[in-house]
């Protein structure tokens, strides 16, 4: 276990020592938290490499910290078949800033990942094929999971079709 | 865009997306027009309120753009609004043709963030109720997709083995779909000897209603001629689309959760992982059929491994106390109020749990910080995942095809739309 993890960080930092910001192992969920500008590069190498072989990413989410000074974090879940380990990377975006990199030319699967990304927190991944809401309507203002949004939703904020008399 | 006449911004931009994955092709023969059709929300042959804009030459879909969000619930922001407990009805209605293993996938989850010990006997109540609900998941599965490509008897023979599942849940959860089973540190109660006796009574006639029903299907030559060589889906095309479960190994890649990394204790079940390398509609489709077999299988031995113990953890700051115990003593009656009220409180920090589930990994990404509620909390669901797929095994296939092919992938819109 250890092996790999030490495996995958000595990589990562060949892309430049700033790459890797902090790693974490909770509960056996190793944890690798990246430069927010190099995320294509370490999703290219993590994909690409004969040792890792991250090649199916299962997740694309992130996580509104509300009150932080960087309040967004992206989050993937990467898996490598080969090795059997599965990976979480990390990417704190700087300030107030709600854009980032896409990774859909890395993984295929992460082009819904991240329009689900886009439609619930708003986050804007640059060069993405095709931006669109994954689950609200396209009228729609507001992202949901936004710690600001209320449970109960806002009153109109919804478009209803139209009533014929 | 005036061509087309859309004046709704979701469905312009929509049929933006199903242009541009093909801007190049121009049809020649002015009587050969292409066509915009749209399929759903409401269509029976989309399980659900799933709907697909596809772009036709004649009768081949030349692409196809899938429209999601028709049954979102917004279970994500629910979640960080209740305690660890109280979400777990909420998890039934995932996927709701096997609530069991979505219930044993959540409750994995909180367990391996608070990092609760359950006992022996609970994961193994766990292990044969999952399997159980695998077992009526693919018979859903199985049975709706005959239905789909014309075969009516399968669907009527599988769900009424279905239904015997649903029989045995009344017994041991006392609900048939909305079973809600399992607790923060075990199951809400063990299972009695009528249950037992009722779930080997479902296993020793099931062997021959499966052999019946597959005799129906596996030799069937318009089932087969139906499905051999559509829809296909290469081995390197379903990993990086991020595909799980069936649908993988139907293309070739031998990966299960419960083979890969064990949850539970499917580390003392002896099984196999069936695996076919077609990638069509039919390899997914003999993925499941087997996968039946080896869920009967692993309960058999469930059976005779279960050893008898308590069936929840002894942790009185974190599990919920029994009912007769709150009524009696003080201790437990405060537990319950500070448990029901204030939640489990994890420690800070964020973890990611997968199982496989019926329809492929379901995963939950929770992040804590510490109180009761999570700060954030992620479905990783395998029916959306899965779904990504259909722009791509569409093409190029006959537009009567695209109702077989969503039938294989087996898309559950409860857990595709959250």
């Amino acid at each position: 276990m250890m092996e790999i993890n030490n495996l995958i960080v000595e990589k990562l930092k060949s892309l430049g020592e700033d790459t890797v910001v902090e790693t974490s192992d909770f509960r056996d969920d190793f944890c690798v938290t990246v430069n927010a500008d190099k995320i294509v590069a370490v999703a290219k190498l993590l994909k690409e490499d004969s040792e890792l072989k991250f090649e199916l990413c299962e997740d694309v989410t992130a996580i509104d910290w509300a009150k932080r000074k960087s309040r967004f974090t992206i989050v993937y879940h990467v898996l490598s078949l080969k090795n059997n380990f599965r990976l979480r990377i990390k990417a704190n975006l700087e300030g107030s800033s709600e854009e980032i990199e896409t990774v859909s030319s890395v993984w295929s699967s992460a082009n819904w990942y991240e329009r689900e990304t886009w439609d619930m927190y708003g986050i804007k991944f640059l060069n993405h094929p095709d931006l669109r809401r994954m689950y609200m309507p396209e009228e729609f203002e507001h992202h949901p999971l936004r710690k600001e949004f209320p449970v109960m939703g806002i009153p109109g904020s919804v478009p209803l079709p139209k009533q014929i008399d | 865009m005036e061509k087309y006449q859309v004046t709704n911004l979701s469905d312009r931009r929509i049929v933006d997306a199903l242009i541009a994955q093909d801007p190049d092709i121009t049809i020649d023969d002015a009587l050969e027009n292409e066509m915009i059709i749209n399929m759903g929300p409401q269509h029976p042959a989309t399980h659900g309120v799933l709907r697909l804009v596809a772009r036709l030459d004649g009768e081949t879909v030349m692409s196809v753009v899938p429209e999601l969000g028709y049954l979102h619930r917004g279970y994500e922001k629910m979640a960080e609004n209740m305690t660890y407990l109280e979400y777990i009805p909420h998890t039934d209605r995932l996927d709701y043709t096997s609530t069991m293993a979505n219930n044993v996938a959540y409750v994995l989850a909180v367990e391996k963030l608070a990092g609760i010990e359950v006992p022996k006997r609970a994961q193994y109540i766990r292990m044969i109720v999952a399997e159980l609900s695998r077992i009526a998941g693919h018979l859903v599965a199985v049975g709706t997709f005959a239905l789909d490509v014309g075969a009516i008897t399968a669907f009527m023979w599988t769900f009424r083995e279905r239904e015997k599942i649903q029989n045995i849940f009344d017994r041991i959860a006392g609900a048939r779909f909305t079973t809600s089973y399992t607790r923060i540190g075990g199951v809400a109660s063990d299972i009695d000897s009528e249950a037992v006796s009722m779930i080997k009574e479902f296993l020793d006639q099931y062997k021959q209603a499966h052999e019946e029903f597959e005799k129906l299907l596996n030799t069937n030559r318009i089932f087969i001629d139906r499905l051999e060589g559509i829809g296909i889906l290469p081995k390197e095309d379903a990993v990086s689309l991020g595909m799980t479960g069936p649908n993988l190994r139907g293309s070739g890649v031998e990966y299960d959760i419960r083979r890969a990394k064990p949850y539970l204790y499917y580390n003392e079940i002896d099984f196999n992982v069936p695996v076919y390398n077609e990638g069509d509609c039919l390899a997914r489709y003999f993925v499941r059929v087997d996968e039946l077999k080896e869920s009967s299988k692993i309960i058999y031995q469930c059976l005779d491994k279960i050893p008898s113990g308590p069936t929840m953890a002894n942790d009185a700051k974190r599990v919920l106390p029994k009912k007769e115990e709150i009524y009696s003593r003080m201790e437990e009656l405060i537990h319950d109020f500070m448990l029901v009220n204030f939640g489990i409180n994890p420690p800070v920090g964020d973890v990611y749990s997968a199982v496989e589930n019926p329809k492929g990994e379901l995963g939950f990404y929770i992040v804590s910080n510490g109180t009761g509620y999570p700060w954030k909390f992620k479905i990783r669901s395998p029916s959306f995942c899965n779904l990504q797929a259909l722009p791509l095994i569409c093409k190029n296939q006959m537009i009567s095809d695209v109702v077989a092919i969503i039938g294989s992938i087996d898309p559950v819109m409860g857990e595709a739309d959250k």
